[in-house]
């Protein structure tokens, strides 16, 4: 954006509103204190759904239906904690959220990066018609396909298998064109180095291409990580065995299960976000630049 | 490169073929390598499913018989056209985006606003926010079905201590949709609230002095200065926000199955249903192509509206 102009004249004029200036300092002054009080407010409000669940978490499941309402704990406990991490289920969901997410976000990144190489550096005949292609696929959303692929999976025996969550995850349009962004703003020198010394493409890719693209790797690592663990619909549709469900299917199929005990719910409902919420704290900062850097180029 | 490169490699190059033709050929082939792994999985996952999806909604199929059934022609799509169960599933869907997108846009652009404006604990802003937004569709469900449980959940307390007489939340066929949406709000602004964070730190400081000097106190800068140069992030935070609205089904799906009494039901809900339910793929087909329309449609608008705006600066 074209602002850098407006700035350089003004140091000229700072002088003269000098006098005006400390009245505006004191006014912004009391804006921003007004503006701070409001922001705490309305993010502690943001916080209070999270807080209640775990509150109830901590009480009794008997204390949990008591009229009136209260966030007051009689007899804090951690025996929902322990009812719903001593069943069993939970286990096994997070071994295979783990695992059908890990294996997405692992093809994805290299799936994604190798078509997105070729598409940024080398030289081919049709190069402009297979990124249009590929680019088509980012406008069909993945829940319009439900029907054909599930008959898809019926027709290859593969329902009830992580095959059925993982596969049709992979190909995510959208990962390759943030890589070939991503690619393209790396300096072309450094793989004409590497070219005149005799490495073949498959080298360049593995040793200069995806080393550099470290920032791009995390953002679509973390993001089809979190797209997939928390992808509900499809799941829902092929995984029918409890052994296999992941924590979003086995948590959607547990609601009706724990009737009035609410503290059982939450604890569960804690439990199953747990992973993600330590996961966010850990890479804060690259997911907050992913969305910054990728969204607003998408 | 290909000078370079030419030489290096000539001397397996039969004569009757032209080094160059040879080359073309044999980068031809490295970029196919490259692109082979997505491209096949593409092809299975997703441009194959679509185009049997146009083909099956051409059809009678059913789930439980092998095969594509007799041919219908468009009568899926004319059956779905004539439908009040299709028409009010896009309704709602309509309805939800209604709901949730202009709070998602307008909220977020506020809260990002106040946090840009903060010089401390910008962290724990940005936590409280963005947490709800990791959490999975089904625990957020768990936790809002609680605060909405009658007489015992905290809305209904909350309400009752000011004296209002609480909405029926979810089992009210006119709270419901309402009551997901505010739910909703919830769970996503912390996405928008980064987007509109990094693009309110685009924003030249420089900027703000100048106007500040010229007396413009910090409405009108917000009017003058940040909402203009911030059209391109709205744009995009309230497309992909409506796009996102359009494919409600998750919390629905867990929080009141798309009732009562069929209140709530989605488009992707009816198209579960109609599939898997009622074993109609055919009509389900029909269907997900109509529901497709109406994403393209938006995805367009945007494109539009973005190219644009970019015409324009």
């Amino acid at each position: 954006m074209a602002t850098a102009t407006t700035t350089t004249a003004r140091p000229a004029t700072a002088g003269r509103a000098s006098s005006t200036a400390a009245s505006f300092d004191s006014r912004n002054k009391l804006f921003n204190r007004v503006c701070f009080g409001v922001l705490i407010a309305f993010s502690l409000i943001w916080l209070v759904p999270i807080a209640w669940a775990v509150d109830t978490a901590l009480k009794p499941n008997a204390e949990t239906t008591k009229i009136p309402t209260t966030w007051f704990i009689e007899n804090p406990t951690l025996q929902s904690f322990r009812t719903v991490l001593s069943s069993g289920g939970i286990w096994k969901w997070y071994l295979s959220s783990f695992l059908t997410s890990a294996a997405v976000a692992a093809g994805t990144v290299l799936t994604a990066s190798m078509a997105a190489y070729a598409l940024s550096r080398l030289r081919f005949r049709g190069r402009q018609w297979w990124f249009l292609f590929v680019l088509a696929g980012i406008m069909i959303p993945g829940q319009v396909l439900i029907v054909p692929l599930f008959r898809e999976f019926h027709t290859l025996h593969l329902l009830n298998t992580y095959w059925a969550v993982i596969l049709p995850q992979i190909p995510t349009a959208i990962a390759v064109f943030i890589f070939k962004q991503f690619f393209d703003g790396i300096p072309k020198e450094l793989e004409e180095a590497a070219r005149v010394d005799g490495a073949s493409s498959a080298r360049i890719y593995r040793t200069i291409i995806m080393p550099l693209a470290r920032p791009a790797v995390s953002a679509v690592t973390i993001f089809t990580f979190v797209w997939s663990w928390n992808n509900l619909l499809w799941p829902l549709l092929v995984l029918t065995n409890p052994n296999l469900m992941t924590i979003q299917v086995g948590l959607a199929s547990v609601q009706g299960s724990y009737g009035i005990r609410y503290a059982d719910t939450m604890a569960s409902a804690l439990l199953g976000g747990l992973p993600l919420v330590l996961a966010f704290l850990l890479f804060q900062r690259n997911i907050v630049e992913g969305i910054a850097g990728t969204g607003l180029k998408g | 490169v290909t000078n370079i490169s030419t030489i290096a490699g000539s001397g397996t190059v039969r004569p009757a073929v032209p080094a160059a033709r040879q080359e073309q050929r044999r980068d031809d082939r490295t970029a196919l390598g490259f692109l082979a792994p997505f491209v096949v999985l593409y092809l299975l996952f997703v441009i194959g499913p679509t185009v049997y999806a146009l083909v099956l909604s051409l059809f009678n199929g059913s789930l439980v018989r092998a095969g594509l059934g007799s041919f219908a022609g468009l009568g899926n799509y004319a059956e779905a056209l004539s439908s009040s169960d299709f028409w009010s599933s896009l309704w709602h869907t309509i309805y939800f985006t209604l709901l949730t997108t202009p709070p998602l846009v307008v909220l977020s652009f506020i809260f990002a606003l106040l946090a840009d404006r903060a010089r401390r604990g910008r962290w724990f802003f940005r936590f409280a926010f963005f947490a709800p937004y990791v959490l999975p569709s089904a625990v957020m469900s768990l936790i809002w079905i609680w605060i909405y449980t009658p007489a015992i959940g905290l809305a209904d307390n909350w309400f009752g201590r000011i004296g209002i007489t609480p909405p029926g939340w979810l089992g009210d066929p006119h709270w419901a949709m309402p009551s997901v949406a505010i739910a909703t709000v919830w769970w996503t602004l912390g996405f928008n609230f980064i987007l509109y964070l990094a693009g309110l730190q685009d924003i030249p400081r420089e900027l703000y002095e100048a106007a500040s000097l010229d007396g413009a106190g910090p409405f009108q800068q917000i009017i003058r200065i940040t909402i203009p140069l911030l059209a391109r992030t709205t744009t995009l935070v309230a497309v992909l926000q409506a796009i996102a609205s359009l494919k409600i089904f998750d919390q629905i799906y867990i929080m009141t199955s798309g009732g009562p009494n069929f209140s709530t039901e989605p488009a992707l809900e009816y198209i579960y249903d109609q599939s898997f339910a009622n074993m109609r793929i055919g009509y389900g087909a029909a269907v997900s192509m109509l529901f497709f329309l109406v994403i393209l449609a938006v995805s367009f608008a945007w494109f539009r509206i973005s190219s644009r705006q970019e015409g324009g600066m």
